[in-house]
């Protein structure tokens, strides 16, 4: 309960200073937009030339990237914790952290949050509604719970990932940049895993998991068969890693002597 | 003039000193030629060719625009936001040279950087995992060696007039991220310009980005003849022209309006 008003406090708080520059969060509303759009545009050009890719119909890769908006806009406003390293680590921001009763990795994910890119989960939908009216997708009564889930699921996988890699900061203080690079290894999986050679696919899979973030549970809706056991995995993939994460995170701080002032 | 030879000189020495995040870079650009490089062979299908292009072509399009994109690109905008929010730029203003001019020339000793210890080895790696097609044309290098330079300048420019917005934004991070997104896709570093519509191609005509990453690489792959590519030069060449224009009537301006907001 109290987490909960903590929660709300924290909002209120972050509500105050995302409209302090209004003309800033607009531009940011827009340019978030335009990312999205431009990944959509590379589809569409692409498939001015061809029909099919690896066996997948334009629609249907278009359908898998608006599912994987979905949760990464989720996990784009929750986890926030790109700069955990400059911000909490090198400048010492965690020892302020570290002396509040509640959980620390609670507290820096309220301090990041950034709630306008919730906004990319509406142009997700959109985009698969057209993509899925276009296919004659059925929605039956149980598909919305089912998407509901696996959103949760894909965010929890991309959130445990990135809590992960933040971790790395406990043991090594110095500046990595492994996170961008995780982040574009994340790109692979918006596109179906079949065009990949069977390595990347593993990988893709078992290790870094970001399969299930878009292609595994979107071609559920798209009634693929031959991946409904992976569909299906998605929210234990998502707990399984996120648990993990958090496993890591507390022997991290035990482990974190503090290194600014 | 030395006074900017030595802030490139500076720059590199820097970079020089944390070359180790380099090498991490490296493995960044690989992975996303490796993502584009299956997509395009899955794109490709067992088509022969698309506009022109064979496969193999285009690896090495891919290849070589990601491997530019480390000499001219930078992140002038960024350090400029940071500077003017910070109140640094007042004290910049008063030191005996052109500011913008100082931040070109950082920039460029960044990409000079980049191209040795980033672009080279990471080209000589591409090169044995994937397949592409060098071409050992003297006249080839050279007219691409003179286009990447008209590249970074081009790229710095936006970067700069972005990065002057400050001034009127106060803070303008969404700006910076909208930029570089237009730059990756209407510069051809995503795919060919001739792959989009003949409409949007005669658009990109008539704007800067194109000049950035697409005259380079198709200069790189052939994909131009020799007379297209002087063309093509000549067209980057204006624009470098061109967009000193507003860059000096924004900074003109800003300088009229500026608001320190710490320091």
């Amino acid at each position: 309960m109290f987490y909960v008003s903590m929660f709300f406090q924290y909002i209120s708080q972050y509500a105050k200073t995302r409209l302090q520059y209004r003309a800033d969060l607009f531009v940011e509303f827009f340019s978030d937009l335009m990312s999205q759009a431009i990944n959509l545009i590379f589809i569409l050009v692409v498939f001015g030339h061809t029909d099919k890719l690896g066996g997948w119909s334009r629609d249907e890769i278009i359908f898998i990237y608006g599912f994987f908006l979905v949760p990464y806009a989720v996990f784009s406003a929750f986890f926030n914790i790109w700069n955990f390293n400059d911000r909490y680590i090198v400048k010492g921001e965690l020892d302020r952290i570290l002396t509040r009763p509640i959980h620390s990795l609670f507290q820096i994910i309220l301090e990041g949050i950034e709630l306008e890119s919730l906004l990319g989960a509406i142009t997700g939908i959109a985009v698969m509604v057209y993509a899925g009216s276009r296919l004659g997708l059925a929605i039956s009564w149980y598909d919305p719970f089912l998407f509901i889930l696996f959103v949760i699921g894909g965010a929890l996988v991309y959130g445990g990932i990135f809590v992960m890699l933040a971790c790395i900061s406990f043991w090594a203080d110095a500046k990595t940049s492994i996170m961008p690079m995780m982040y574009n290894i994340s790109n692979y999986g918006r596109y179906p895993v079949n065009i990949y050679n069977k390595l990347i696919r593993f990988v893709l899979t078992w290790i870094l998991p970001f399969a299930f973030v878009g292609v595994y549970p979107a071609s559920f809706f798209l009634g693929k068969n031959e991946w409904f056991w992976y569909a299906f995995l998605t929210p234990v993939i998502g707990i399984v890693f996120f648990c993990l994460s958090v496993i890591l995170w507390n022997y991290g701080v035990k482990k974190y002597r503090g290194a600014g002032n | 003039m030395d006074k900017y030879i030595e802030m490139i000189r500076v720059r590199f020495l820097m970079m020089l000193a944390y070359r180790t995040n380099y090498y991490t870079g490296i493995l960044i650009y690989g992975i996303n030629i490796g993502a584009y490089y299956f997509l395009w062979t899955a794109i490709y299908g067992g088509k022969e060719e698309i506009q022109g292009v064979s496969v193999v072509q285009m690896t090495t399009y891919v290849a070589i625009s990601w491997m530019a994109r480390a000499f001219y690109f930078n992140n002038l905008d960024r350090e400029m936001a940071q500077e003017i929010m910070e109140g640094k730029v007042a004290v910049e203003l008063i030191r005996p040279y052109n500011y913008l001019g100082m931040k070109t020339m950082q920039g460029l000793g960044e990409g000079i950087f980049r191209l040795f210890f980033f672009s080279l080895p990471g080209l000589l790696i591409v090169y044995f995992i994937f397949p592409i097609q060098f071409s050992w044309d003297l006249s080839v290098w050279s007219l691409f060696a003179l286009s990447i330079l008209l590249s970074f300048f081009i790229n710095t420019q936006l970067n700069l007039l972005t990065g002057i917005t400050t001034f009127f934004l106060y803070n303008n991070a969404g700006l910076i991220r909208a930029k570089r997104v237009i730059i990756d896709l209407f510069s051809g570093l995503l795919l060919p310009i001739s792959f989009f519509p003949g409409w949007v191609q005669s658009i990109m005509k008539f704007l800067p980005f194109q000049g950035i990453s697409y005259v380079p690489s198709m200069i790189f792959t052939k994909g131009f003849t020799q007379q297209e590519a002087w063309a093509a030069i000549g067209q980057q060449f204006i624009w470098v022209i061109i967009l000193i224009i507003p860059i000096q009537l924004l900074w003109y301006l800003a300088k009229k309006q500026m608001v320190i907001q710490g320091g």
